[in-house]
């Protein structure tokens, strides 16, 4: 069951200590704080859980961002009514995400090719309507699910715990300690370790390989006997429980919920990380959400005074033009980067970033370049 | 009976809309191929061609008046716009009409936008996966949102509606009910009609002209087509711009009605694919039926007494709609067997 | 529908010979056109059974019907006791018959090993086994059966090729792997030999042999009559949908009614 090959182990180990030492390699680059390093290893989660559906099997969804919502709401209803303890709150998130994905599995999996990412959509933005509007109740609209000091908490009550975090609002907690800064970043890097096993456990698996079939010839797979849609269910509903455990992480680490993580341009962004990195393969999609998240942070930071320090050098005309320029691609234009790097990708670096390297090594050692195997570093 | 005439024409301006995106997208889908999320962004550009010539025709000219005194003891300023000056009369009525003359600049534009972005990017797409043309062109409506975005900022642009149109046409007494029963505004009345009439133009002109004749081929048997020797692909280029020009249009007229911003092109977008995939992947007819009928369902699900009976029922119909139609009918109301399948 | 299969399975029993398959008057309409008329087709066995006929004559349909792909109007296909009406094609799969399309249907994403390892995990686990937590490498028993077979069609040294990049031929021969490591009990092909050199051709004529040596049912749709000389040992012969004529190859090659359908007219 823990089998890995001698490869995977040591991407496994390799992998997991790039992620522990985040702080101190993070660090030179700026971005070793613990909100940001949880991000990272958030949406890392999110985006392997969606490279099993997408990279396996080539069913592009559209609306992965329902189950992060679902996700969300579920660990902060949690905390609200149960505990602040957050391993009831991740476990509930994960499995009403993976109902709700068993449900839209179930009929958006009736339809294949864009007719899939459409339904998808379709349910997504369903959720993300509802939950804005007639399902205020649960959600709390615009304003967004908060804790309140008198939800009932019925566990902690009866377990005569108290609230951890004196006299403000209560915080998430582990077993009574405070989850925030490095704890909540180290909880956050041991279950995207955690989902990176479950992750190479299925591409080295039969399960993923019926998975990989579908992706390639459908009508080989039903005429070799299998049956593709409990497969394709399964497949979908283990990346929708990923992405219900990076919503209740979001929760975890900032107990507010809303509906804009709902929309279809999360959604989008999910496909975004997950292509820039490099689809199908192992680190790919991790590298994508890394790369996506640091540069929004650092690009969406600068501004205009940063920028004109930055041109002090050059004569006054071409430095403003400069700046200018330059200013409708960081802070609030962060966007617009990121729209033409995920242009530029898709038209000249299909397989992401991955395949850039692996052509940049395959560069270095022409002549022994044996073609590398889908599914591999 | 009167509330239930006044929705329907409710939801056929919005419907209107609705059917001249999908038209486009549907244009581009079953010629080229190709899956453009980039449509809703034409919208959406479409949109801004009428801010911008509004922008442009009320570029102010400011002059004094020397007979006249302002209350601070200053010579008067008189602010009026150019084209007042150059056209005189003329130049206010065109102030005044700005959203439908901006179509004179729109329709160039356009076209020449559809073409730039057809042999830029698209043509190059024509072989590779659905999921690839989604993604670009999903990268390229971000661009092209934001651009505009950091050109006109992020609030919206309202837009007047001509002054002379901005009453309500008195439909009940046409029909002879008592007088204000049943009313409907002149502006989306003619937005009605306008969709109409550019649908038929389109429609007429893929099937009387050779170039149409040539177009429907295609879409029917890309490569018998290709074997005949014609090449399609300097036609389908024009298709691509003919699209463009759809939406620009059905955008820059829209923006009485709701002002954009830059975002209206991507909430157009993912109901207008809702609208081709109901309508059927590759059928005009179907895309043009879906988005009126869509167009009026969103219209009735959005009155107070079906509101009551269905809480959130306005916010998730068309996506209601169009899950139960894919589910009962995969290729949509009017679609072809095998399009876009696998 | 119920008692054609009972008749079918009567016939089974009473015939003595033991009966694989056996379509028992099957029509097809498509619109108003005929497409099969009256099929009775009784497959042996362990013999390999060759379906002929000129073009358009029913052969790809007829096939089709057997493998569930298309619903006859009428009639049933029984295979060894169970009607595969109404079954969908995977099911169909997990009762034992498999089948090489015309233009080989592979993987072409996963490497030949993967692709000839996939189908014995179908025909281990059954149709769907959400076995995530083993490791395919480890699965001995079906990797060595898979490399074992690999090797008798000699391709073990390309066993880590991307199939996609493999020769049409070779395609042909890994689809071939592919539908054997199931053991089916029935195994159809469809036009084995189309589109291939002479040499090609009797390479896989010599593959062919080796399967019949395992004493293995197969149904051979053909055109090439040297190819349907050297395998079969029974020959059906169909024209218009109608099953003509159907026996020893020496009985079909001398019977006047075949020679005046298509014999003659592909003896040019």
């Amino acid at each position: 069951m823990f089998h890995l090959s001698r490869k995977d182990q040591i991407k496994l180990a390799i992998f997991a200590l790039v992620v522990v030492t985040m702080p101190i390699w993070l660090a030179p680059l700026g971005a070793a704080y613990p909100g940001l390093m949880q991000k990272f290893a958030i949406y890392a989660i999110f985006a392997i859980g969606f490279n099993i559906l997408f990279g396996l099997t080539g069913y592009l969804s559209f609306g992965h961002a329902a189950f992060l919502g679902v996700g969300s709401y579920t660990a902060v209803w949690s905390f609200k009514l149960l505990t602040m303890d957050i391993v009831p709150a991740l476990i509930f998130s994960t499995l009403l995400a993976g109902v709700f994905a068993l449900v839209i599995g179930f009929f958006s999996l009736r339809r294949t090719g864009i007719y899939f990412s459409i339904l998808t959509l379709a349910f997504a933005q369903m959720c993300y309507s509802l939950a804005y509007s007639v399902l205020t109740p649960i959600t709390n609209g615009e304003t967004g699910l908060l804790l309140a000091r008198n939800d009932p908490r019925v566990i902690d009550e009866a377990l005569g715990a108290g609230t951890v975090g004196g006299a403000g609002l209560p915080t998430p907690a582990l077993l009574g300690n405070t989850v925030s800064g490095y704890f909540g970043f180290y909880i956050c890097a041991a279950l995207l370790i955690l989902a990176f096993f479950i992750s190479q456990k299925i591409f080295a698996s039969p399960f993923g390989l019926a998975l990989r079939g579908i992706k390639s010839n459908q009508t080989r797979m039903i005429y070799t006997g299998f049956n593709i849609r409990p497969y394709m269910l399964a497949a979908f509903v283990i990346s929708g429980m990923f992405a219900g455990l990076a919503g209740g992480l979001l929760s975890v680490t900032d107990p507010i919920a809303g509906a804009e993580r709902m929309r279809w341009t999360e959604s989008g962004n999910i496909v975004l990380m997950t292509i820039l990195g490099g689809v199908g393969t192992l680190i790919g999609p991790v590298i994508g959400a890394w790369v996506i998240e640091y540069f929004e942070n650092i690009f969406s930071a600068i501004n205009k005074n940063m920028l004109n320090a930055a041109f002090d050098f050059l004569p006054d005309g071409v430095q403003n033009l400069a700046v200018t320029v330059l200013s409708k691609f960081v802070g609030e234009g962060w966007h617009l980067t990121l729209g033409l790097l995920f242009v530029l990708i898709v038209v000249f670096l299909p397989g992401g970033l991955v395949e850039g390297y692996l052509k940049l090594v395959a560069r270095f050692r022409r002549g022994r370049g044996t073609k590398p195997e889908a599914g591999g570093k | 009976m009167n509330a239930f005439l006044a929705q329907l024409l409710n939801g056929l301006d919005k419907g209107g809309a609705y059917a001249l995106i999908a038209l486009g997208l549907t244009l581009v889908f079953g010629t080229l191929g190709v899956v453009n999320f980039a449509h809703g962004a034409l919208f959406m550009l479409g949109c801004f061609m009428a801010v911008t010539f509004r922008y442009l025709i009320t570029i102010e000219k400011v002059t004094t008046d020397p007979t006249q005194l302002s209350p601070w003891g200053q010579p008067l300023e008189v602010r009026a716009p150019i084209v007042q000056d150059w056209l005189g009369d003329f130049g206010l009525f065109l102030v005044d009409y700005s959203v439908p003359f901006s179509i004179l600049l729109t329709i160039p534009v356009m076209l020449a936008i559809g073409i730039g972005m057809e042999r830029g990017l698209i043509k190059h797409f024509y072989k590779r996966t659905h999921a690839e043309q989604i993604l670009v062109t999903f990268g390229l409506a971000i661009v092209i949102g934001e651009i505009v975005k950091s050109i006109y900022g992020p609030n919206p642009w309202p837009q007047p509606i001509p002054s002379d149109l901005r009453s309500a046409a008195d439909i009940g007494r046409w029909l002879g009910m008592e007088p204000n029963t049943l009313t409907y505004p002149w502006w989306r009345m003619i937005y009605l009609m306008f969709s109409l009439g550019v649908i038929a133009a389109v429609f007429a002109f893929l099937r009387f002209t050779t170039f149409g004749m040539v177009v429907r081929a295609g879409m029917a048997d890309r490569e018998a087509v290709g074997l005949l020797g014609i090449n399609i692909d300097k036609r389908f280029t024009v298709v691509f711009g003919l699209a463009a020009v759809v939406a620009g249009v059905a955008g820059a007229m829209y923006t009485p009605l709701l002002p954009p911003n830059y975002q209206i092109g991507m909430d157009f977008l993912v109901l207008s694919f809702v609208v081709v995939v109901v309508g059927g992947m590759g059928s005009l007819p179907g895309a043009v039926l879906a988005g009126f009928l869509l167009g009026i369902l969103q219209s009735f699900a959005s009155m107070t007494e079906v509101k009551s009976l269905i809480p959130g029922i306005d916010q998730v119909i068309i996506y209601l709609v169009a899950v139960v139609i894919l589910l009962v009918r995969p290729r949509g109301l009017m679609g072809r067997r095998g399009v876009m399948e696998g | 529908m119920s008692v054609t299969s009972e008749n079918a399975a009567a016939g089974n029993a009473a015939n003595g010979k033991n009966i694989v398959l056996h379509a028992a008057d099957v029509i097809k309409n498509f619109g108003g056109l005929r497409a099969l008329s009256d099929i009775d087709l009784q497959i042996e066995e362990g013999k390999t059974h060759a379906i002929i006929g000129p073009n358009g004559a029913g052969k790809s349909t007829l096939l089709n019907v057997i493998i569930g792909r298309i619903a006859p109007t009428s009639g049933a296909v029984v295979f060894d006791g169970t009607v595969l009406t109404g079954k969908a094609p995977h099911e169909i799969n997990q009762l034992g018959i498999s089948r090489v399309f015309q233009t080989p249907e592979i993987f072409a994403d996963l490497s030949v090993l993967h692709n000839v390892m996939a189908p014995a995990f179908a025909r281990r686990d059954g149709s769907f086994r959400l076995n995530m937590f083993r490791t395919t490498a480890r699965e001995a028993a079906i990797r060595e059966e898979a490399e074992s077979l690999l090797n008798d069609f000699g391709m073990w040294d390309r066993r880590d090729d991307h199939s996609g990049a493999l020769s049409r031929g070779d395609k042909r021969r890994l689809e071939l792997c592919m539908c054997l490591i199931q053991h089916p009990r029935l195994l159809l092909l469809d036009e084995p030999t189309a589109g291939m050199s002479r040499h090609d051709t009797n390479t896989t004529i010599e593959l062919l042999k080796k399967i019949k040596l395992r004493g293995m049912t197969k149904v051979i749709i053909e055109h090439d009559m040297h190819v349907v000389f050297s395998l079969a040992d029974k020959i059906s012969v169909l024209a218009q949908g109608r099953i003509i004529a159907s026996g020893l190859p020496q009985d079909i090659k001398e019977d006047p009614r075949v020679q005046e359908a298509y014999l003659g007219g592909a003896a040019e």
